[in-house]
C-alpha cells in the first residue's frame, strides 16, 4: 500500500475561503491541515472605540448567512455589562428573531451545500434537474425563515432592528398573524425533511466526542444557558476563558480552540441534540423517534438528520411564540450610563459563539473578543478527518477526496466567521 | 454549473462568482432569491460559485461578480487575473465598492491589530490598506449595499445579458424614506442619519425601523457629505460620534473618507 495526498485547493459548499490538506503514509494519516486561508478582517481590534450601540450593526458583518447570532451574542454580552434586563416579550422576540435564522441557515445548509453530496451532484442547480420538488421545497423552507428575519429585522442579510435593551421596531400581533400558515407548512416540511434526510446512505464512522452547548432550565438553547459537556463541563459563560483556550496554527488565518487539559471538542447540532434531547418540545422528539435517532448521536454524518430535527423545532418553536407573543411596553429598556465587562454565549446555527466586551463610562468599547463556532470545530475537523481518511485508504483518489470534503461539511464550517476555511490537498506518499 | 441536466444547444452565458475579504453575504443574496433563482440558473451557466458548488468550470466568463476587498497581495494579484477571464466585471457590495468595514484599518497601524488579534503575528499575511476592486482593475458596473439588494442583483444580470444598462437608482435614501411616508429622522432628533447622503436601494430600512441611516449603501453620486458633518455639528455631536457616523461600511468610498477626515480634525 502506498501513501498518498489528497489535497482541496478551494473547499466549495461552505461558506468562506478553505483548503484540505492530507498526506497518508500507507493507510495512516501522516500530515492533516485544515487551511483557512480566508484573509483576517480584524474585528475584535476596530471594535475599540466604538459605541457599544454600534456594536450588533458591526458584528453582523462577521457573516452574511448567520448575522443574527453575531448580533444575539454582542447584544447579550453588552447587556450583562449594564445589568439590564429586558422585557419577557423581547426576550421572546429575541427567541423568535433567531428561530428564524435557524430555519433559513439550516434548510441553505442541509438542501443546498449537504444534500447534493448524498445524491451525488455537484450542487443544488444540478440537483434540481432530477428533484424538483425537493429543491422547490427546500426555497420555500428557506424563504419562510427569511421572511420572518426580514419582519423582525428589516431585511434576511444584517438585519437592522436588533439592539441592546431590545429592538428599534416591535412587531404588533397582527403583524406577526400572517406568518402562521406558512410556518405551520414548514413544520410539516421540516418533518418530512427529517424522514428524507434519515433514509440517506451514511457512512460507518463513529467518533468518541467531548460534546458542547448550552443547556437551559426549561427550552432548548438558543439565547441562555449555562454551558455543559458530556464530561462535567457545567459553567457560567462569563467563565468561558478560564475553561478554553485558542491556539494560533501557522496553516490558519482561524484561532484553534481548545479545552483546556482536554483538546477538540464539538460543538452545533450534533451537540445541542445530544446534551439537550429533553428540551426539545414533543414534537421534534417524535420526529428523531420515528427516523431511529437517538442522543447520542456519535457519527457526524447524520448532521443532516439532526439539523433536520432542528429544523422541526424551530418552526415548533416559532409558531408557539407567535401565539403567546404580546407586544412590549417599550421597545427598548431603558439604558444605565456606567463602564462595564459583559461576556455572552448564545447557540449560532453552527455552534456556541462566545463574544466579550469591555467599555468605559462612555460606552466606548476598550477590548472585544470573539469565537466563532467554526474556530471551535477546526481542530474536531482536523481529528475526525485523520480518522476517516485512514478509512478511505483504499478508495479511489476522485472518491476520497469527495468524501474529505463531505466530511467536512458535516460540521457546515463558516470560514468567513473562523477568520474573523478549506483547499484539499490528499498527499500520496510511497 | 452541471453537466446534469443541460439540454440548449445555444450556449449560456457563463457567470462566476468571485470572493475577496467579505462576510459572504453578497453572494449569498444570489441563494435568497428564492423565486428567481431557478429562472437565473435557467438562463444562464453558473460556471464558479465555490460556495455553491464543486463543479468549478475554468474562465472565460462572460460576467463575474466580485464580492470582497482586496486585503492580502495574493488577493491583489488574484484579482488580475480574475479581471482577464471576465467580460463584464460587476462589484456586488461595499466590501469589493468601497473596501468595506475592514476598511477601518486603513486609518490605524495593521501591525497593532494583528497584534491585538493573533498570538503568532508572523503567521499573518495581510496588506496595510483594505482598497475596493476599482482600485486594481477596471469595473464595469458597481453594485451598492451592505448587503446588496438581491432585486438589484437580479435586475443586473438581467440587464447585462440583454446587454442594457442596469435600471439602479443613483439618488438618496430620502426619497426612498418619503415614498414610504416616514417621519424624517434627519430633522425631527437629536441623531445623526446618513439617509440625505446615502444612494437608495435598501428601501429606506432604518428610518422605517424608528432609526437613522447608517449608510449601508455608500456616498449617493452627489453626496453633499461637508453639509451632513455640519449638520451633525449642528445637533451638537460630538466629533468623535461625526466620525464614526461616517466610517461605517463604507468608510473608504471618498465622499465619507474626507467627511470623516475632517470631522476629526475639527
Amino acid at each position: 500500500m502506498t501513501g498518498r495526498t489528497i489535497h482541496v485547493e478551494t473547499l466549495a459548499r461552505v461558506e468562506g475561503e478553505g483548503s484540505l490538506y492530507i498526506k497518508m503514509s500507507g493507510d495512516r494519516v501522516s500530515d492533516i491541515k485544515l487551511k483557512i486561508y480566508e484573509p483576517p478582517r480584524f474585528f475584535e481590534a476596530f471594535l475599540r472605540g466604538r459605541h457599544y450601540s454600534e456594536v450588533p450593526d458591526i458584528t453582523s458583518r462577521i457573516c452574511g448567512i448567520c448575522p443574527i447570532a453575531y448580533q444575539m451574542s454582542a447584544i447579550h454580552a453588552i447587556e450583562r455589562a449594564l445589568d439590564i434586563h429586558v422585557d419577557p416579550s423581547i426576550r421572546l422576540l429575541r427567541r423568535l428573531f433567531y428561530c428564524g435564522e435557524w430555519i433559513e441557515s439550516h434548510a441553505l445548509h442541509i438542501f443546498m451545500l449537504h444534500a447534493p453530496d448524498f445524491l451525488g451532484y455537484p450542487d443544488v442547480i444540478a440537483m434540481a434537474a432530477d428533484h424538483r420538488n425537493l429543491v422547490e421545497k427546500a426555497l420555500r423552507l428557506k424563504k419562510i425563515g427569511n421572511a420572518l428575519v426580514r419582519l423582525l429585522g428589516g431585511r434576511e442579510i444584517h438585519p437592522i432592528s436588533a439592539t441592546v435593551g431590545g429592538f428599534y421596531k416591535v412587531p404588533s400581533k397582527a403583524e406577526l398573524e400572517p406568518l402562521t400558515a406558512d410556518l405551520e407548512w414548514a413544520l410539516q416540511a421540516s418533518q418530512e425533511t427529517v424522514e428524507w434526510t434519515a433514509k440517506l446512505d451514511f457512512p460507518n464512522f463513529e467518533q468518541d466526542y467531548e460534546f458542547v452547548a448550552l443547556r437551559h432550565a426549561d427550552e432548548y438553547p438558543l439565547n441562555e444557558g449555562t454551558l455543559v459537556s458530556n464530561r462535567g463541563l457545567n459553567i457560567d459563560p462569563a467563565e468561558y476563558e478560564d475553561h478554553f483556550t485558542e491556539l494560533h496554527v501557522k496553516h490558519s488565518n482561524a484561532l484553534h480552540s481548545i479545552i483546556r487539559g482536554r483538546g477538540s471538542y464539538l460543538v452545533g447540532p450534533l451537540a445541542r441534540f445530544n446534551l439537550n434531547f429533553d428540551r426539545l418540545p414533543s414534537i421534534a422528539q417524535d420526529s428523531a423517534k420515528a427516523a431511529h435517532l437517538k442522543a447520542p448521536v456519535l457519527n457526524p454524518f447524520r448532521g443532516i438528520v439532526v439539523r433536520a430535527v432542528e429544523l422541526v423545532f424551530a418552526c415548533a418553536e416559532a409558531l408557539r411564540i407567535l401565539r403567546e407573543y404580546e407586544p412590549p411596553p417599550a421597545p427598548i429598556c431603558e439604558i444605565p450610563s456606567r463602564a462595564g465587562i459583559g461576556q455572552a454565549i448564545t447557540e449560532a446555527p453552527r455552534g456556541i459563539l462566545y463574544h466579550r466586551y469591555a467599555f468605559n463610562d462612555r460606552g466606548l468599547i476598550l477590548t472585544a473578543k470573539i469565537v466563532p463556532p467554526t474556530s471551535q470545530n477546526q481542530k474536531r475537523i482536523e481529528d475526525d478527518l485523520r480518522e476517516y481518511a485512514s478509512q478511505l485508504a483504499g478508495w479511489p483518489q476522485q472518491e476520497a477526496t469527495w468524501k474529505c470534503e463531505q466530511a467536512i461539511r458535516n460540521y457546515d464550517p463558516c470560514i468567513s466567521c473562523a477568520t474573523h476555511f478549506l483547499k484539499l490537498i490528499v498527499d500520496k506518499e510511497p | 454549473m452541471s453537466s446534469k441536466g443541460k439540454s440548449n444547444s445555444r450556449r449560456k452565458p457563463k457567470i462566476g462568482v468571485f470572493k475577496f475579504a467579505s462576510c459572504d453575504g453578497c453572494q449569498l443574496s444570489l441563494l435568497d432569491a428564492e423565486d428567481e433563482l431557478l429562472a437565473v440558473v435557467g438562463a444562464v451557466d453558473i460556471a464558479h460559485f465555490p460556495e455553491a458548488s464543486s463543479a468549478m468550470l475554468k474562465g472565460p466568463y462572460d460576467i463575474g461578480l466580485v464580492e470582497g476587498s482586496i486585503t492580502t497581495h495574493s488577493d491583489a494579484q488574484r484579482i488580475q487575473d480574475v479581471r482577464r477571464q471576465c467580460k463584464t466585471l460587476v462589484t456586488i457590495g461595499a466590501c469589493a465598492t468601497a473596501g468595506g468595514i475592514q476598511a477601518l484599518r486603513n486609518w490605524k497601524d495593521v501591525d497593532e491589530f494583528i497584534r491585538v488579534v493573533y498570538a503568532s503575528p508572523q503567521f499573518i499575511s495581510t496588506l496595510k490598506l483594505s482598497t475596493p476592486i476599482a482600485e486594481h482593475v477596471p469595473v464595469d458596473f458597481e453594485l451598492r449595499g451592505c448587503p446588496i439588494n438581491k432585486l438589484q442583483l437580479v435586475e443586473l444580470i438581467a440587464a447585462t445579458l440583454v446587454g442594457r444598462k442596469p435600471n439602479i437608482p443613483t439618488y438618496s435614501v430620502c426619497l426612498e424614506c418619503k415614498r414610504k411616508g416616514n417621519v424624517c429622522i434627519a430633522v425631527t432628533r437629536d441623531e445623526p442619519c446618513m439617509g440625505p447622503v446615502t444612494q437608495a436601494g435598501c428601501g429606506a430600512i432604518c428610518p422605517s425601523y424608528d432609526r437613522g441611516c447608517y449608510g449601508c449603501f455608500g456616498p449617493m453620486e452627489t453626496a453633499n457629505s461637508a453639509s451632513l458633518a455640519n449638520h451633525f455639528h449642528y445637533l451638537g455631536l460630538p466629533s468623535d460620534r461625526a466620525v464614526r457616523a461616517f466610517r461605517g461600511f463604507n468608510a473608504w468610498a471618498w465622499q465619507f473618507r474626507k467627511a470623516s477626515e475632517e470631522s476629526q480634525r475639527q
